[in-house]
């Protein structure tokens, strides 16, 4: 193909996309890269991954939480992580949204964004949500407040200080409600929550950042068996608009969701494949399973 | 389904919240001038130079106790520092002030006395602007404002939060008093400033001077508080309470608390300068002695005495306990530091949520089931296989600030 075809080319896709072209002709096309637009901001999935670990590591006190770690996930997976306790699986997310900065290795989001330049404000205003062990919310604010609080707009102080909810997001916000099962509790402080209840608002809190990825530590834990089913269906149906990485204890659960599990042990994979494939395989009966 | 029904924000203040603001507000501007002024001196109506100079002084120190809910209150930020601010506002008015004495001083030269005594030919370099009144309003907030500002930026840049927080801002005000104690900083040292004369040009010590800085620090104070009542209201407000909830989820959520501690900080250390400023014409003395780390506790105890994340009650409590210190210390002075301790241990111990709190839960009781209570029976009525109605749910203005309330 010539310079001046893939010029062409280029100038539709701009101008399908919606943004502004600047022709590259003076280099004879040669530097331009005619296959793809990097928008700043914009997280680049054009090579099938939107989250990359390599030979990540980092040690406490000389203990290697995390060792030559690598993993990645697709767009639209959804990824359990199974792990004996230690296994470095809350590390890892620690790594992933910039609270604890590794000691080596590489982490990007998409192909172009490398979370290891990004603090934990700025990670998740990219869209990398994430959910705790223990559920946090802000106990002293209303379901409806917090879920404001959550809500994917300016983040600045200005901005906090002279916003008003729109229509729009008015509507989005009711819309999680309902999806969370809190519509009837609106107006009742976060703090008054059962802890499943708590459990389902920080998963609408985090919906409501509309995040790409979404890394939930341990979701179910304290559930009832009907609030639990509800999540795997939740999960389910967010699976294909957004990548999740799930950390678990709960093999029921895990089977209800999964299509691939990953198995981390002393802080690096140790098997991967169908929940079936990992349960059978040697290493993983002897370090997790232990029979 | 039924559609959510989101609540809507309502107004900043209800109307039985406005009509005791305007009452107030009539009373520092209206009442008090004429009980003071025209009301003869003999009647039982009349208002005492004494109980102005009281009440003005206490206002300023509203301000303060305002100044330290919003972030001790809401922010969950303890600063055992707010004393430097608020004698920052008060030395920058203080100079002022100086200047205003004139030729009039003891030594009958331009220089204020205490630079002659310590035979300075000219004013410091720190001194330029001290000649214009405007330039001290404008100094007043930026002072306070600026060092609050570098201040702040290290620590909360650094993340040191809780009481390691608050023992630096402790340390920062005993440094800076030691340095105002010198004779060589230019503030007059170990007596401060003092025997000013007028304002404006105004003579100061006249009963309409001292109304009119009693009116200016009532509507002040007012000013402030609707400010903060706005501050509060606003998605702003909210996160610096989440802030004091769970600062890691904020961050989590894509908000960066620097900018927004700093924020609350700067506003907070500025009230207090104000409030400072207001201060030193009514009392007629600044000396280092009011950035001493007593000073600062207090205004602490004043906040956690009326109730902290209430607004309403930081004045109410620095009205109580000041009112309290001013008897006390006629009738009993030496028991007065007792007191101040075992008040502070008694509301810790059995009024978390200080005076208000106390008031609310009192009304709460009259008023019928807590929010617990309704969704304890909303569980009760799903496990009998109704669907709780959206509409019970306590969508009323039932804000439960009962159990926990902000601690640091």
């Amino acid at each position: 193909m010539t310079p001046d075809l893939m010029e062409e080319g280029a100038r539709r896709v701009a101008l399908h996309d919606g943004i502004e072209y600047i022709p590259q002709t003076e280099a004879g096309g040669g530097s331009a890269d005619f296959g793809r637009h990097a928008i700043p901001g914009e997280v680049d999935i054009t090579h099938g991954r939107i989250l990359y670990l390599e030979d990540v590591s980092v040690s406490f006190d000389g203990f290697k939480a995390i060792n030559k770690l690598s993993l990645d996930i697709a767009p639209g997976e959804l990824r359990c992580i199974i792990g004996p306790n230690g296994a470095g699986k809350t590390t890892m997310m620690d790594i992933i949204t910039g609270k604890t900065r590794p000691d080596s290795g590489t982490v990007y989001f998409g192909s172009t964004i490398d979370l290891l330049r990004h603090r934990e404000a700025d990670i998740a205003q990219l869209g990398i949500g994430r959910k705790f062990q223990k559920p946090t919310v802000f106990e002293q604010l209303t379901v409806f407040e917090n879920l404001e609080l959550a809500l994917k707009t300016h983040k600045g102080v200005k901005s906090s200080m002279f916003f008003k909810l729109d229509s729009k997001q008015s509507d989005r916000l009711a819309e999680i409600l309902e999806t969370i099962h809190l519509s009837s509790s609106v107006s009742r402080m976060a703090g008054n929550l059962s802890h499943g209840q708590k459990q389902w608002l920080e998963i609408g809190m985090l919906l409501m950042q509309d995040p790409k990825l979404l890394l939930l530590d341990e979701p179910v834990a304290g559930m009832t068996d009907e609030e639990t089913a509800r999540t795997a269906e939740l999960f389910l149906t967010l699976k294909g608009h957004h990548s999740l990485m799930v950390v678990e204890h709960d093999m029921s659960f895990i089977r209800t969701i999964s299509e691939i599990v990953t198995v981390l042990c002393d802080g690096s994979v140790l098997a991967q494949g169908t929940l079936d494939e990992v349960q059978a395989d040697e290493r993983v009966i002897e370090v997790y399973l232990g029979r | 389904m039924t559609k959510v029904v989101l609540p809507t924000k309502g107004p900043l203040m209800s109307g039985k919240g406005w009509t005791v603001f305007f009452i107030a507000l009539v009373a520092v501007c209206g009442l008090a001038p004429v009980l003071n002024i025209v009301v003869p001196a003999d009647s039982a109506f009349h208002l005492s130079d004494y109980g102005v100079a009281l009440v003005g002084k206490i206002m300023c120190f509203s301000i303060c106790a305002l100044a330290m809910d919003l972030i001790w209150g809401y922010t969950g930020i303890l600063s055992l520092g707010h004393g430097l601010f608020f004698a920052l506002g008060g030395y920058m008015m203080g100079m002022y002030l100086m200047r205003q004495i004139g030729r009039d001083g003891n030594y009958h030269s331009d220089l204020p006395d205490f630079m002659v005594f310590l035979d300075w030919k000219e004013l410091p370099w720190h001194w330029t602007f001290s000649g214009s009144f405007i330039a001290t309003l404008i100094l007043i907030v930026v002072v306070p404002g600026l060092i609050a500002f570098v201040f702040g930026f290290f620590a909360f840049r650094s993340r040191i939060k809780g009481v390691y927080f608050s023992i630096i801002t402790q340390a920062m005000t005993f440094a800076a008093m030691l340095l105002f104690f010198r004779n060589e900083t230019g503030f007059g040292g170990n007596n401060g400033f003092t025997d000013f004369k007028r304002i404006l040009g105004i003579p100061i010590a006249t009963q309409e001077m001292r109304m009119t800085l009693f009116a200016l620090t009532g509507i002040t104070l007012l000013a402030f508080f609707l400010f903060a009542k706005w501050l509060i209201a606003s998605k702003f407000g909210r996160v610096l309470q989440a802030i004091r909830d769970a600062e890691t989820r904020v961050m989590f959520s894509g908000y960066n608390p620097l900018p927004y501690k700093l924020t609350i900080w700067v506003i907070s250390a500025v009230m207090c300068g104000v409030a400072g400023a207001l201060y030193v014409p009514q009392v007629g003395i600044i000396n280092p002695g009011e950035m001493s780390a007593a000073n600062s506790i207090e205004i602490a105890i004043w906040a956690a005495v009326g109730g902290r994340a209430t607004l309403i009650g930081p004045i109410i409590g620095a009205f109580i306990v000041n009112g309290a210190k001013s008897w006390l210390t006629v009738v009993a002075p030496e028991y007065w530091l007792y007191f101040l301790g075992a008040l502070f241990i008694g509301v810790t111990l059995f009024l978390p949520d200080g005076i208000v709190g106390l008031v609310k839960k009192l009304m709460r009781r009259d008023k019928g089931p807590t929010e617990g209570v309704v969704a304890a029976r909303q569980a009760l009525a799903r496990e009998a296989g109704e669907e709780a109605d959206a509409q019970e749910t306590g969508m009323g203005p039932i804000v439960d600030l009962g159990a926990k309330g902000a601690r640091a």
